[in-house]
């Protein structure tokens, strides 16, 4: 498809002394509904709100769908984003969300807003500070969808919902995301949040991405490699180790290949999202701790 | 944009218009009787052929308690709109979080913020404007009355006159939008708009407002005519006086000057002996107080002349609009670089 939706390049955003997000390079592809995952404190809440333009990078650029993070109101309107924690204004009704969303968005799509505030059972008349959080989570969910962006970017919409009204929002989303064919960007520290929406992923740890790609292509890339002990540095050069654990006599591997895997003394198993972007975030982890080498300038 | 800014801005300003119509319909059930005591009494006064400053003084006595809280009431006013309306404007949105909802609809957050300074900003302005209006009317006949005493130019009253609540409100307000951007928080924000409201109250008429324009220095001959006050602070101290400026004038300093030109405290005559031992009814004897000018001693007024109400009024209101224009500037300055 066109323009990547998110393009970082040495993008770092630091408070005070503190740096939430270093040296970040992403490319994410449009026409994906793409799920940032890594650990709490990753950077990723920084590096969506640095997308949807609520941050200024402290250094490095930025472009979402080609362009300067909320560069426009044309370009606000393309781009939409459902903060953490889902706010909405307390004191006013859903009904009047709607209104906000019709007044303030020139695409707005108010069959579809009036639609899934009907079929997710929300009382137009009721005050969103009334509403519960997986309520309040939907609302806000609408108010993005029917501002018909091109990206939508969800910072852990889901990550105070129970599980079925989390099963629900992901439900709408999906919906939403069929009908309207936009791209879409949303993080979660739980990767089976996503199992059920993505069809791309990217695994961000300490700022950095450890891997990203397509599910489907990652999952028939990614294998686990069970034998007797072995080291790491002597598998074929093909064979790029993610993560490796022995026992006494054994040798676990999560390796990426695009060959087959041939040597007779390993048994080989497939890999579930969960387990491959564990182990990346495992490996990102162990990187992480280690001391920093490099010279930084 | 205008819709959601009304829409957040419909109770407070519900509120503040219920009381503003609580206070207009106070005034309008007390104002017409005061007006028509004035005006009888008078006319009663006159007829007689009386003396109707003493009228003048006592129906200003009678009158005192209500004026000055009314005067109180106008110049609290933009302190309550900067507290209530300014602070809570952004620093509320901040708290909440609702600043990242509505900072990603299709409307820039300069344009945001413009809006939401342009309708509270006029309706600091025109509530303001209504409550001065409203107890200056009410006013009118105790200002005629206590106009000997506290003139317009008065710093007191002249805060709460004319066309300086106006731009004062407008000040606040912008002062509470800055600091509710700044501290975040509704509660810090309110604080900090009070002691800024409350700094600048008194910064105006002492620090600023007697140099808006170049003040008339008048030096006079002190004669029995003009004098105000004559005294000592004890039997063997020396002589402190005082002397009437124009009416309605606001005096900035009022001193002693010996022949040399030089400030001086007191003037080296006695009450206890000499030519000042003695007075009548009228105050010091003429030869006592001609006795001050024959020593070389005159009185050096420094005042703004009650004419200047205006242009007085024009020149503070232009300050509070600078300093208000500087401050939204700072807000949306801030508000793309360090706000997020």
């Amino acid at each position: 498809m066109s323009a990547p939706v998110l393009r970082a390049e040495g993008l770092g955003r630091r408070y005070g002394r503190r740096w939430a997000l270093r040296d970040c390079d992403l490319d994410v592809p449009a026409g994906h509904v793409v799920g940032l995952v890594g650990p709490n404190g990753a950077g990723k809440t920084t590096l969506l709100s640095v997308a949807a333009g609520q941050l200024a990078p402290t250094t490095g650029t930025v472009s979402v769908l080609g362009r300067a993070p909320a560069a426009s109101p044309a370009h606000l309107g393309r781009v939409a984003f459902v903060a953490q924690d889902t706010p909405t204004y307390a004191s006013l009704t859903v009904a009047e969300h709607l209104t906000l969303g019709a007044r303030l968005n020139p695409r707005w799509d108010a069959a579809t807003a009036a639609d899934r505030i009907a079929r997710v059972g929300l009382d137009p008349s009721a005050k969103a500070g009334r509403l519960s959080g997986g309520q309040r989570a939907q609302l806000a969910l609408t108010l993005g969808i029917a501002k018909r962006p091109d990206l939508l970017i969800l910072d852990e919409p889901v990550a105070a919902l129970d599980p079925l009204a989390c099963r629900e929002f992901h439900q709408g989303l999906m919906e939403a995301v069929a009908d309207l064919g936009m791209s879409v960007l949303l993080s979660s520290h739980l990767v089976s949040d996503l199992e059920r929406t993505c069809d791309y992923v990217v695994v961000l740890v300490d700022s950095r991405v450890q891997v990203a790609g397509e599910v489907e292509d990652l999952l028939a890339t990614h294998h686990r490699l069970t034998g007797p002990r072995r080291d790491g540095a002597r598998l074929p050069s093909d064979q790029h180790v993610v993560a490796a654990s022995h026992t006494g006599r054994q040798s676990t591997f999560v390796v990426r290949t695009r060959e087959p895997v041939l040597d007779p003394a390993w048994r080989v198993s497939g890999l579930d999202l969960e387990d491959l972007v564990l182990s990346y975030m495992s490996a990102g982890a162990r990187d992480a701790a280690r001391p920093v080498l490099e010279v930084r300038r | 944009m205008i819709w959601l800014a009304w829409r957040q801005f419909r109770l407070p300003a519900a509120v503040a218009a219920g009381l503003l119509a609580a206070l207009a319909a106070a005034l309008a059930v007390t104002g017409p009787g005061i007006a028509d005591a004035w005006t009888s009494g008078r006319a009663a006064c006159a007829a007689r052929g009386g003396d109707c400053a003493t009228f003048a003084q006592e129906f200003f006595a009678d009158h005192r308690g209500g004026y000055l809280t009314l005067v109180v009431l106008v110049l609290a006013v933009p302190g309550l709109i900067g507290l209530f309306w300014g602070a809570p404007l952004v620093a509320r949105e901040l708290e909440a979080g609702t600043h990242r909802l509505v900072w990603n609809q299709s409307v820039t957050r300069t344009r945001w913020l413009a809006v939401k300074l342009a309708l509270v900003g006029a309706a600091a302005m025109a509530a303001a404007g209504l409550a001065s209006l409203a107890v200056g009317w009410w006013s009118r006949p105790v200002d005629a009355a206590g106009a000997a005493d506290l003139p317009r130019m008065d710093p007191v009253l002249f805060d709460a006159r004319g066309l300086v609540p106006v731009a004062f409100a407008a000040f606040a307000c912008a002062l509470g939008v800055v600091a509710g951007m700044v501290a975040r928080r509704t509660l810090a924000a309110m604080a900090v708009t009070l002691a800024g409201f409350a700094l600048v109250q008194l910064a105006m008429p002492l620090l600023v407002r007697p140099h808006l324009l170049p003040p008339v220095v008048e030096t006079v001959t002190v004669t029995r005519e003009n004098l105000a006050s004559f005294y000592a602070e004890g039997p063997d101290s020396p002589v402190r006086l005082d002397v009437k400026g124009p009416s309605g004038a606001w005096i900035l300093a009022n001193e002693t000057v010996d022949a040399a030109g030089r400030v001086v405290p007191t003037v080296p005559l006695y009450l206890t002996s000499g030519p000042c031992s003695e007075g009548d009814a009228g105050g010091p004897t003429a030869e006592c107080v001609g006795r001050v000018g024959e020593l070389g001693f005159r009185q050096r007024l420094t005042y703004h002349p009650a004419e200047r109400f205006w242009p007085l009024q024009w020149a503070e209101a232009g300050v509070y609009a600078a300093l208000t224009a500087g401050l939204a500037g700072f807000a949306f300055w801030w508000l793309r670089r360090r706000v997020s």
